[in-house]
């Protein structure tokens, strides 16, 4: 489908103008004035919430705003699929293909970056696999097909199950038998899961390290601890296309946008730890303008893709 | 590569097997369990038969979330039957489907026993029936009320999502066969998904496996 380039621009620019709008905070806005009391629905992964980032973030904004946040959290492709039937009015996911796809189709508008943490491969810490001594993730993925160690998989279609996906598909590997095991599940009953089972996963590192009662070891670290691209894990958020969904809260949606992509709002993201550790870290504020966030990547402004 | 409930038949049968085979085998089970107590206590006459009575019919209502958190601690690697590798397999979720459904078995088979008109029994212990026909008597007179807790049992085994989530886990394989994944974990793992319409069939598939085994059980009960 083609992508629309003007009404891009057009609300690429409404965009960056809301979102300066939320980092100046002028109260004098009347656009601040009139959202008081109205509730943003919102659909976001299961990752936001289980750490606790969700609760601190909506709670700082609905301090500055006195504006709710519904927030449903499910796999990203759920997100993704609940803003395509216009069921919210904002998403905050993690699975840049899907997302390209859903700005493609026309759905989302403006956008952003958020902030990023990594994934890593946890399993048990006899690691039958031998995974710890592997330093790639397709190594790691090879290497537990090989041994035929349990591997229980998120199978919902969330952006750590794309990520999963990707890993495999770059090994040249099919994932199958008694050994790979697929949930449908979010990521703290995945991890839970392969807690009890002596399983190796793939978690985002935020879930993770948000957990002290696993036993479960890090066993190939992602790109914040030197471990390969690959397992990096960027989020991204995006409003819905008020042109498709006439009844979408547009203007919360970007009031939220500009919000956590804005000073204050990155501050609660850098703050923001569980058991000590820095869970995520803020990618919205740079010098640089960075054009490809707002658009599916390789899109060029001449309309075509790379 | 993710499972398709609609176009990989595989997939659908494997899940409508686990769904029925762990169903019927913990009302199976359920029925042995209860019966006995259900005659036992419809029977006898002591003190206290009253709050055993409100005992089951608490039972009956017991909310299957807690019921799955539960057998999930006791069957945990760190629970006192962590031993048996148990938790997120079948057996577990039939565990959890026999604490759910033996209480409803055992309320109404009660309540049909104890219904049974004493006029019954006294006729036939007047005609010299030992204690062994008067039971039989009782037992053919409530045996209506006694299929219905077994279907009653079965209908709150087969559509229970809650604890057989914990316990199960909604395990799938790769090549679309079913380890723990239920008709009613399959549901609601595709609700989650937003597979709204695929969510649908599969409950209508559900809801005519439950009329099926109805069908069934009250054809052979000769009604």
């Amino acid at each position: 489908m083609e992508y629309r380039r003007r009404e891009v621009l057009g609300a690429s620019a409404a965009g960056i103008a809301a979102a300066v709008g939320g980092c100046l905070g002028d109260s004098g806005d009347d656009g601040e004035g009139s959202i008081a009391g109205e509730e943003l629905a919102m659909a976001t992964t299961t990752s936001t919430e289980a750490t606790g980032l969700l609760d601190e973030l909506n709670a700082a904004f609905r301090e500055r705003f006195s504006t709710r946040v519904a927030a449903n959290a499910d796999g990203t492709g759920a997100a993704i699929r609940s803003a395509r039937d216009g069921n919210a009015d904002v998403i905050l996911v993690h699975a840049r293909s899907q997302e390209d796809e859903f700005m493609r189709d026309g759905y989302g508008v403006n956008r952003r970056d958020l902030m990023f943490n990594d994934f890593v491969v946890v399993g048990p810490s006899d690691d039958p696999a031998g995974v710890g001594d592997t330093e790639q993730a397709t190594a790691a993925f090879e290497a537990i097909a090989d041994a035929e160690a349990t591997f229980v998989s998120r199978g919902d279609e969330s952006g750590t199950h794309t990520k999963e996906l990707a890993i495999w598909s770059e090994t040249g590997l099919e994932p199958g038998g008694e050994w790979y095991q697929q949930l449908g599940q979010g990521m703290g009953e995945t991890l839970t899961n392969a807690n009890e089972s002596g399983a190796y996963t793939l978690s985002d590192r935020g879930t993770y390290l948000s957990r002290d009662d696993l036993d479960l070891e890090i066993l190939l670290q992602g790109p914040i601890e030197g471990g390969p691209e690959l397992l990096a894990n960027p989020y991204g958020i995006m409003a819905v296309n008020p042109e498709i969904h006439d009844d979408v809260n547009y203007q919360l949606a970007m009031a939220y946008i500009g919000f956590v992509t804005s000073p204050e709002g990155q501050a609660v993201i850098e703050d923001f730890t569980a058991n000590g550790e820095q869970l995520f870290f803020p990618e919205a504020l740079s010098e640089d303008p960075d054009f490809q966030q707002y658009v599916p990547e390789g899109w060029q402004p001449n309309g075509s893709e790379e | 590569m993710p499972l398709d409930a609609l176009s990989d038949p595989t997939y659908l049968r494997s899940i409508i097997r686990l769904s029925l085979t762990v169903s019927l085998v913990a009302v199976l089970v359920s029925t042995v369990l209860s019966l006995p107590i259900a005659f036992a206590v419809g029977f006898a006459d002591f003190r206290g038969k009253r709050f055993v009575t409100a005992v089951i019919n608490t039972g009956m209502g017991f909310p299957s979330v807690v019921v799955g958190l539960l057998v999930w601690y006791v069957l945990s690697n760190q629970g006192p039957l962590g031993t048996l590798n148990l938790i997120y397999t079948p057996e577990a979720m039939i565990i959890s489907q026999c604490v759910l459904a033996a209480p409803v078995i055992t309320g109404v088979a009660l309540s049909a026993v104890e219904s049974v008109d004493d006029a019954v029994r006294d006729a036939a212990y007047g005609v010299g029936g030992t204690r062994a026909d008067v039971a039989l008597i009782t037992l053919k007179e409530a045996r209506y009320g006694v299929i219905t807790g077994i279907l009653a049992g079965f209908g709150r085994a087969i559509s229970e999502v809650g604890s057989v989530l914990i316990v199960g886990g909604n395990i799938a394989y790769a090549d679309g066969t079913s380890k723990t994944r239920t008709l009613t974990t399959a549901i609601q793992f595709e609700v989650r998904k937003g597979e709204f319409e695929v969510a649908l069939i599969l409950g209508a598939v559900l809801l005519v496996l439950v009329l099926l085994v109805n069908g069934i059980v009250l054809r052979l009960g000769g009604r």
